[in-house]
């Protein structure tokens, strides 16, 4: 069984394979890859036969995948410090420059917190770490009613 | 003033739920004290070396008396019946307990008031200047603007999380800059272009803390309507590129000198020419919108034909003395600015009781459209008392020992709370105002120094503007002792300058007698009525450093 993550506001079943630096291409399947491997085999990547993930994050920009996304239907931005705020802009950027339409995912270090400033800035699934209340990030989505500012939502 | 519609209060309200639920996951150790830190922060709130601190915000420092009286009830209730006016026009609280918090934010609530962004690495509280809409030399009103930004940047989603704190001023004058703007993140004038169309200048990069710089112009002029999505862009390329690794060189201006000011500004206009046609622009019904809360008041026409306040200054010489250095002129004929001095002699700089807050609520309610100003150098403002209640207004101040008459002079200082409160300190600043007080008490001796800003850090953040006093105080430690950097030929006026060291530390008592010194050489060698940062520009440091250290 896989893990469970939030999309669009649910808890569901996540079905996207995370692959490791030393895993090798499975057949099939939906996974994600890192910035490194799309880099080093876009060519063989690109006729993979499932649906195609990548992490960006952190020294990653979105703007150095802009003219990639076409290949992913998923993009995960990595928090590895919740602290670090950059993903926030990426987030829009992605969604409101680069017009990317698929799944945007939050990963790693974030809090409940974290997720209606998440939400508002384009991501619409929650890949939370382990021991994090996955109940209480559901709520969170409500902890504001209104906003000053416009945002991706 | 502004006044909270449904969204506002809704915003408020939800605040204080998401934080008193933060709170309590804090204290049943659901939320580890490194998440929590971030989140509390946010809400002005700080673990300092007794107890929390918690700062209130008060955009652009301006108050209703029913806030200021909610203030002197949040005092008394869950402090110690204080409260600390700050540099940046909050205040503080330096008593409550962590699990008070919440029911405090939900009080400030009530009255149309929070603690949200007043730390943290997000968007700060904006300041301006506290005598906007009653100086003859403003182009405007510079507060309407102040809330737009308010609104903007509260709860921003993508900016809450920056590099570092964020902070931002705007003064509606270029020419008499009481904003200290240009020390600031963005500082924003209100400037006309040549078509004599009203807009912005624009400023990045100024700061104080351990680097200290003067914000450099990126823009001319910015029409009004894209105010902000210029800082929308501006904001994004620090979020984007500010250094993260290390909180000495996260601030903008670390980033501004490190690419330049040219490449900043391309970075900046490629990102505003992107979005610049987008939801932020601003129609020129909403700037009305928000002008019309801050239009002036319907003020006394006869007010100018009344001769008692002439009459009382000859009669009542201490009330001539003091109405000379505590108030100002208005715009309006009739009208002063009554300054309320909190840098009474033996008083903390910027701390009032709450028996003296309820005593200012009552005065400005009778006498002033009741409002009140804070001002960034730790004092309050009447800004709009009839010249015939000046003597009264003096009178009931005086009895809550608010009319110490030294707005202006050497003694009416900035003070960080250094080592009593702060757990970064490095040495007393209190203690050291105290004496500085005490041996300048002949007040004919501070008005002949006349106008002289001295500015006191307790360490290197700054919080007390020490690079920008025309002379600036820093504490320091040598080897577990107190000590005081003396730096001189600051300003964070329109003709803004970063002070310099004059020399070694100097021991905790020699602070005052060397600023005695500093003084006998400007009494000695200025000319023609020159203050004594202009006696200092013209000679510069060297006869001020024999001096001290011969
Ligand atoms: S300058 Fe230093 S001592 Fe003073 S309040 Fe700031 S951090 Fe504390």
């Amino acid at each position: 069984m896989g893990k469970h993550i939030i999309k669009n506001r649910q808890i569901v079943e996540d079905n996207w394979q995370h692959l490791a630096d030393e895993e090798s291409l499975p057949a099939s399947g939906d996974i994600i890859i890192n910035y490194r491997r799309w880099q080093e085999n876009r060519g063989s990547l690109k006729n993979f036969s499932g649906r195609l993930g990548i992490t960006i994050g952190g020294e990653v920009s979105a703007e150095t995948i802009k003219d990639d996304l076409a290949f992913f239907q998923l993009i995960a931005i990595a928090f590895a410090e919740f602290k670090d705020g950059r993903g926030y802009s990426y987030a829009r950027l992605l969604r409101e420059r680069y017009g990317f339409q698929g799944e945007l995912r939050a990963i790693g270090n974030i809090l409940q917190d974290q997720i209606y400033y998440l939400h508002r800035c384009g991501f619409d699934s929650f890949d939370l770490d382990q021991g994090r209340d996955i109940n209480a990030a559901l709520k969170a989505f409500s902890d504001f009613g209104t906003y000053y500012q416009p945002a991706v939502v | 003033m502004y006044q909270y519609n449904e969204i506002d209060q809704q915003l408020v309200e939800q605040r204080v739920a998401q934080f008193r639920d933060q709170t309590q996951r804090f204290l049943q150790g659901t939320l580890s004290e490194d998440e929590f830190r971030p989140l509390r922060l946010m809400n002005g709130l700080y673990i300092q070396r007794h107890a929390p601190m918690l700062r209130v915000a008060i955009p652009y420092g301006l108050l209703s008396s029913t806030q200021l009286r909610k203030l002197a009830h949040i005092a008394r209730q869950y402090d110690k019946g204080y409260g600390h006016f700050t540099t940046r026009q909050n205040i503080q609280f330096n008593w409550p307990a962590l699990e008070t918090v919440p029911d405090i934010l939900a009080e400030l609530a009530t009255v149309q008031m929070h603690a949200i962004q007043t730390s943290g690495n997000c968007i700060r509280n904006t300041t301006s200047d506290h005598l906007a809409g009653v100086t003859p030399d403003e182009l405007e009103d510079p507060r309407p603007y102040c809330e737009i930004i308010r609104q903007w940047s509260t709860f921003h989603p993508e900016f809450a999380y920056l590099p570092r704190k964020f902070k931002i001023a705007v003064s509606g004058t270029e020419h008499n800059d009481r904003a200290a703007t240009q020390v600031h993140d963005i500082g924003i004038y209100l400037t006309k272009n040549k078509t004599g169309e009203i807009g912005f200048k624009v400023l990045v990069g100024g700061g104080l803390g351990r680097t200290p710089f003067i914000a450099q112009v990126i823009r001319d002029f910015l029409p009004k309507q894209d105010l902000l999505s210029y800082l929308e862009a501006i904001l994004r390329i620090y979020n984007l590129n500010g250094r993260r690794d290390n909180i000495y060189k996260s601030r903008i201006k670390i980033l501004v000198n490190a690419l330049g000011i040219e490449h900043f500004r391309d970075l900046v206009e490629a990102e505003w020419n992107q979005i610049r046609d987008g939801a932020l622009q601003l129609e020129n019904q909403r700037i009305e919108y928000f002008r019309n809360f801050f239009t002036p008041y319907t003020y006394d026409s006869s007010a100018g034909k009344n001769k008692s306040y002439a009459q009382q200054l000859l009669e009542d010489k201490d009330f001539a003395v003091w109405a000379k250095h505590n108030t100002r002129a208005h715009k309006i004929a009739g009208y002063r600015i009554v300054y309320i001095c909190l840098k009474a002699p033996r008083i903390a700089p910027g701390d009032i009781t709450d028996i003296q807050m309820d005593a200012v609520a009552d005065l400005v309610d009778q006498y002033s459209f009741g409002l009140i100003r804070t001002t960034h150098n730790q004092n309050l403002i009447l800004a709009d008392v009839k010249q015939s209640d000046v003597y009264n207004v003096y009178k009931a101040l005086e009895q809550q020992n608010l009319a110490t008459a030294n707005i202006g002079t050497l003694n009416d200082m900035i003070c960080c709370p250094g080592l009593d409160f702060c757990s970064l300190a490095n040495a007393g600043s209190i203690d050291v105002a105290k004496q500085i007080n005490e041996t300048f008490d002949d007040l004919d001796y501070l008005y002949d120094i006349g106008e002289l800003e001295l500015k006191m850090s307790g360490c290197i953040n700054a919080c007390g503007h020490h690079h920008v006093g025309h002379i600036g105080i820093l504490g320091v430690d040598k080897k577990g002792e107190e000590f005081y950097q003396i730096q001189l030929g600051g300003s964070a006026a329109n003709d803004a300058s970063l002070a310099k060291i004059i020399g070694p530390a100097v021991a905790k008592t020699e602070v005052a007698t060397s600023i005695g010194k500093i003084l006998n050489v400007y009494t000695e060698q200025r000319i023609n009525g020159e203050r004594f940062i202009d006696t200092l520009r013209r000679l510069g440091i060297e006869p001020f450093k024999n001096a001290v250290y011969s």
